[in-house]
């Protein structure tokens, strides 16, 4: 392991351990708030694998949160799955999606993938709105003894989703940045920087994105059953919302700097931040949030971490290649 | 001698970091004929492309009329009066031979040039005139590229490698048109690889090496093996 | 309902589709740029005509006298002080940018006017309907349909016959060289967008008096233009409004099996078009 690796592999353990704790030390509201962040970060950082790495600009994937949810529900309700086994399983399922799906939009002609993945979105939406056994339009809720299989306690309960988001965010930072990191990494960081050159010096783009296509469906499913896991509900609407499962992961995206892990993270912690200042005036947050991606995309591609690397000359989590 | 119809003076330019010219002066005098050679990479084209305006220069290193245009933008310069060929002809390949004549008219100057006249100067064009232009052979590509710069009516044409990739049956058709579109008016800056022909048809001569100016005077002052040394960076 | 009449209304309903498609088709043949706000403009100039209706008076199809020529202005404007700065190699700045003004369109319009449902009243027009061969055909699809042959005719006439025409196609093959024969490339592109907005200033009234909309209703309208577009081939007008016709049946004949069927239905007929035929089912020939 290279010395700037072993760093960052120490200061993401030392911010994991601290984070576990916390449970010990924060109070109810903060927990969620952080397991909210985590559960941000994670879909951030992978919407950013996909779109500032792999050139696939989605703005469906709120069809792999919902599926991911669905999935979990579907396993713990009909088939008496416990909980935290149907996460794994929800990844599965996401991930056929994704393998469904990406052969197909795949053939749509530059920014027309984008619409076909939002047409994906709402194709599955609308199948599973259909399904009367799912409780159509109004959706379902967990039942108290799956809930109660979580763990006994409501606190205890609490405390296990609060981990297992962390677990999903931090793993998801982890695991982005080791691929970025690995061979597969320079095809990708590749395919950014010149989609035409990477092709000819023998990367194969097809299939390069299809696997970050399929591999961020996934993990994108099993982010969204833990989401639903701690909601505990689950309905079409709000499985499958574009507002929420795309359209603000997006512009934390852009804001905080595509193409860049750190971007994803930064652009998070910004629309808390935002979100908390601007809790009192409805929906403001989403103009604010949407006027702010489009002046960064008008005069600073690279966002707010593209301007702080470009004064200060150094980025968090070093990926060996020089960049741009 | 009279004052230049266009001038270059101490001219730099390149593609961001990358400096491919090194303040390059020139000038062409009215109604005449500039061969501007030099070896490939020397930067003749990014010479015609920083002059129209593709490549950042500033404002008084091009002089048309005596007048600055280094701040007019290129998609004025054709109502100026300053059209270019460009390297590998750069035919619209949606529009027919026609269109492509029509558009390089409609938005150019009106004057003696009409499409109608580039059909009788090149009669092959007025047979093929339906054909999408890129169906055609690079020669008589080579021939609408021609045809779109006339039909702008312009002071001024920079011929970017006219004849690079043509039979030389073909090239002799192109060059046969020369003297022809010269005695309209029109003044021209030729790039060409065949040193001797564009010495015969030239009145002064430019060589570039490695984004400078090596030589240049009257053509005639020149014998070819000044010009091959000169060329070579000799 | 019988299959007859739900086939005839499918096909007229393929006639809006086409509107909404048209204007999409159009920006991204002259600049490759997709606007995903697309719908969301459709319902802002809805809103405009509403507010222009309120205020004037005026008959809804009047009032695209004022409506055309503001949404017109809105397009140039976005085009050239907006988009025109994203434009280039990489595809994601212009398609997050109208993302966001999709974004920011929806909920100001949720702002301004609540996100009850609103409706334009075009009077009789809304239900009349002849009869033929015993079907009843309502006036207004039929209206809206004969529309929607005449955009298009006037669109490919403009695209293949006249001189901005000439300019679009020059600049989306090589924006440089249009630059150098004199085209100004920024101006063609707001004029193409200012065509696109007119466009959708059209489908928007003819939508909003066919049915109700509300400040969400823009990315359902973008989805079924775009759906039309890829059903029908891309750079073909008339393949746009093939799309749009199969769109609308599949969509009527859907909702003859369930109500809750009927989007869906579309949905999938699009992905099969797509497994089957990639380049659409009238491909353009060249
Ligand atoms: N688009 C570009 N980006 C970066 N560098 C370029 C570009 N085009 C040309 N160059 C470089 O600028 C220099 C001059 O190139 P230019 O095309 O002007 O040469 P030229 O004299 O026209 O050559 P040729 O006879 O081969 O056409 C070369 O070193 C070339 O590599
Ligand atoms: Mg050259």
């Amino acid at each position: 392991m290279s010395k700037s690796a072993l760093r960052v592999a120490i200061g993401l353990t030392v911010i994991t351990a601290i984070l576990a704790a916390a449970p010990w030390f924060a109070g109810r509201a903060d927990l969620r708030l952080i397991g909210e962040i985590m559960s941000y970060m994670a879909l951030a950082i992978l919407w950013n694998l996909l779109a500032g790495y792999a050139g696939l600009v989605s703005v469906g994937q709120q069809a792999f949160v919902g599926l991911g949810g669905y999935c979990l529900f579907i396993c713990v309700i009909w088939f008496d799955f416990p909980p935290l086994a149907a996460v794994p399983l929800a990844a599965l399922v996401a991930g056929a999606a994704g393998a469904i799906f990406a052969p197909l939009l795949f053939r749509l002609e530059g920014a027309y993938f984008a619409v076909g993945t939002w047409v994906a979105a709402e194709t599955v939406a609308l199948i599973f709105a259909a399904i009367p056994s799912l409780g159509a339009g109004a959706g379902m809720s967990l039942p108290t003894a799956a809930v109660k299989a979580i763990a006994s306690s409501r606190e205890l309960r609490e405390w296990t989703v609060y981990w297992l988001l962390l677990a999903i965010g931090m793993g998801v930072l982890g695991g982005v940045y080791l691929l970025i990191r690995s061979k597969a990494g320079l095809a990708l960081m590749a395919l950014r920087d010149n989609p035409t050159a990477a092709g000819s010096l023998g990367v194969d783009i097809w299939w390069t994105r299809f696997w970050t296509y399929l591999g961020v469906a996934a993990a994108t499913g099993a982010v969204g059953s833990v989401i639903f896991l701690q909601k505990l509900r689950i309905s079409p609407d709000a499985g499958f919302s574009l507002n929420d499962w795309t359209a603000i992961v997006i512009f934390m995206v852009v804001i905080g700097g595509i193409g860049r892990i750190e971007g994803a993270i930064v652009g998070t912690l910004i629309y808390f931040l935002l979100r908390e200042l601007l809790v009192d005036y409805g929906t403001i947050y989403l103009i604010v949030l949407g006027l702010a991606g489009i002046l960064v995309m008008m005069f600073s591609r690279s966002g707010l971490w593209g301007i702080v690397e470009r004064r200060l000359g150094w980025s968090l989590l070093p990926t060996r290649r020089l960049r741009e | 001698m009279a004052e230049p119809l266009l001038s270059v003076k101490d001219l730099s330019s390149g593609y961001g970091d990358f400096q491919a010219l090194f303040g390059v002066s020139l000038e062409l005098q009215e109604n005449a004929i500039l061969g501007l050679v030099g070896a490939n990479g020397a930067g003749k084209s990014t010479l015609f492309k920083a002059i129209l305006g593709l490549l950042p220069r500033a404002r008084d290193m091009v002089n048309f009329r005596g007048k600055p245009i280094g701040n007019v933008k290129t998609e004025d310069l054709s109502r100026l009066g300053i059209v270019m060929v460009p390297e590998g002809r750069k035919l619209f390949r949606s529009l027919s031979v026609e269109e492509n004549l029509q558009l390089a008219a409609e938005y150019g100057r009106k004057g003696e040039w009409t499409p109608d006249r580039v059909f009788e100067l090149f009669p092959i064009l007025g047979q093929r005139r339906r054909q999408a232009a890129t169906s055609l052979s690079g020669g008589q590509q080579q021939m609408v590229a021609i045809g779109r710069a006339l039909v702008a009516n312009p002071d001024v044409i920079l011929f970017d490698e006219i004849s690079l990739g043509l039979a030389p049956i073909v090239v002799n058709d192109v060059y046969a048109a020369m003297p022809q579109i010269n005695a309209s008016g029109i003044s021209a800056i030729v790039v060409e690889q065949d040193v001797d022909r564009v010495r015969k048809l030239s009145h002064s001569l430019v060589c570039l090496n490695e984004g400078r100016v090596v030589l240049s005077g009257p053509s005639q002052d020149f014998t070819k093996a000044q010009l091959t040394a000169a060329y070579f960076g000799e | 309902m019988g299959i007859a009449e739900a086939i005839v209304q499918g096909v007229l309903l393929g006639g809006l589709y086409a509107i909404f498609a048209a204007g999409l088709s159009l920006v991204f043949g002259v600049m490759r740029l997709v606007n995903i706000a697309h719908g969301d403009f459709i319902v802002l100039a809805a809103y405009i005509a509403l507010m222009v209706v309120s205020l004037t008076g005026l008959h809804p199809f009047a009032s695209l006298l004022i409506v055309v020529p503001l949404m017109a202005l809105i397009g140039y404007g976005l085009q050239r002080f907006v988009l025109e700065r994203t434009l280039g190699e990489d595809l994601l700045p212009p398609i997050l940018v109208t993302f966001g003004c999709a974004v920011i369109i929806q909920n100001a319009l949720s702002a301004l006017f609540s996100t009850d449902a609103q409706r334009l009243s075009a009077g009789s027009i809304e239900t009349d309907s002849l009869q033929v061969a015993g079907l009843s055909i309502g006036v207004l699809p039929l209206l809206t349909f004969a529309i929607a042959v005449a955009i298009i005719a006037a669109l490919e006439f403009v695209f293949f016959r006249s001189r901005i025409g000439r300019a679009f196609r020059a600049t989306s093959d090589d924006p440089e060289t249009a630059q150098i024969v004199g085209v100004s490339t920024k101006h063609v592109f707001g004029l193409a967008m200012a065509l696109s907005f007119g466009v959708m200033a059209i489908a928007a009234v003819l939508l909003a008096a066919r049915s109700s909309f509300d400040p969400f209703s823009g990315p359902a309208r973008l989805i079924y233009g775009f759906e039309a577009v890829i059903i029908g081939g891309l750079g073909n007008l008339w393949g746009t409004l093939a799309g749009g016709i199969v769109l609308g049946i599949a969509q009527t004949l859907g909702a003859q099996i369930s109500p809750s069927f009927q989007i869906l239905a579309g949905h999938l007929v699009f992905f099969v078009v797509l497994a089957l035929k990639p380049r659409g089912l009238f491909p353009r020939m060249d």
